[in-house]
């Protein structure tokens, strides 16, 4: 019917209302991650499917205009070298993975710095990374239906 | 007690209807259903942490399996009169069904574990991490190790899927270098 692509009128309105309830649920999830539960996993899952949601409500182009395949795939390999160097800073207080960064106030939210920063690597990478997959499966859809 | 009886039953009929019916479309739909059901068990059973992450993946993986659903033109699955892997997987189910059945009134009763494991760090895990939700603090600091082989997995796999689909680069021997 329209030219333009993505979904009805109706499904860009409530696209528009949601996405970013959806996308502040996810960091909600990754910053509580040591607090209530959730994590870096489930909260890096919202923040894609956030993307996911723009991107089969608006069609690829505009989700791809928010964050571009290049700086998606930089802040991957962003989360997995943060995790990689929380690992290797272990070293300094004795052996890989040893928790050198202090623990902080129990139940306040800036607290155990390891599994805060953990969480906040792992979500990037879960993310970006899922994100990336949707988005080359639409893109070798269109390259077939061609 | 009878509320995870009624989901795991309900759950075993929607496997069956997902394996059986003709549509790969429902096919899908009931497989999410599926998935869902997993998740309220998980809820029941007091594990929220993993409620939450089987709520989204199923989601996402739902997502993943229409998209390709849909771009695929002929959806009809072909009927098939092969029974050798039907007998087999019977047989072999039997089978271990009757190596088992000798030792399975020797396992715990279900919902009282004897907690040998978890006291130590139920114990310890809020002094020697800082962080009150102790899944948390088992699987990013405990047993961080674990964790670090779950995000290579999933770096070779998201690695994988951009070799495989990906756009650019895809070029024969004799095309030139300035086309697309």
């Amino acid at each position: 019917m329209n030219k333009e692509p993505g979904m009805t009128l109706i499904v860009k309105t409530v696209t528009r209302l949601t996405v970013g309830i959806i996308l502040l649920y996810g960091i909600y999830i990754v910053l509580h991650g040591h607090l209530s539960p959730g994590g870096g996993f489930a909260g890096g899952v919202i923040i894609a499917l956030s993307f996911v949601h723009l991107m089969l409500a608006y069609g690829k182009d505009v989700a791809l205009k928010k964050i571009s395949m290049p700086v998606a795939s930089m802040l991957e390999s962003f989360g997995a070298i943060l995790f990689i160097s929380i690992a290797f800073l272990g070293f300094i207080g004795g052996y890989f993975f040893f928790h050198t960064l202090g623990k902080g106030e129990p139940f306040s939210l800036l607290s155990a710095y390891m599994v805060l920063l953990s969480n906040i690597a792992i979500s990037l990478k879960v993310g970006c990374g899922l994100f990336l997959v949707l988005v080359s499966i639409a893109l070798a859809g269109k390259e077939i239906k061609k | 007690m009878t509320d995870i009886n009624l989901i795991l039953i309900l759950m075993i009929f929607g496997s069956i209807i997902a394996i059986e019916t003709k549509d790969m479309l429902s096919s899908v739909v009931i497989v999410g259903v599926v998935g869902l059901f997993q998740s309220l068990a998980f809820l029941i059973l007091k594990a929220p942490d993993l409620a939450i992450v089987q709520l989204v993946v199923e989601i996402l993986s739902l997502v993943i399996l229409l998209r390709v659903i849909i771009r695929k033109e002929e959806s009809e699955p072909q009927p098939h009169h092969d029974y050798f892997p039907m007998l087999l997987g019977i047989t072999l189910s039997a089978l271990v069904l009757l190596f088992f059945f000798p030792i399975i009134h020797e396992l715990p009763e279900f919902g009282h574990p004897i907690m040998r494991v978890a006291k130590e760090y139920i114990e310890t895990g809020l002094g020697a991490t800082g962080a009150p939700n102790l899944v948390s603090a088992i699987i990013l600091d405990f047993r961080a190790y674990d964790t670090l082989g779950e995000a290579v997995v999933l770096f070779t796999a998201v690695c994988g899927a951009l070799v495989v689909l990906r756009k650019t680069g895809r070029k024969k021997s004799g095309e030139s270098e300035t086309e697309t």
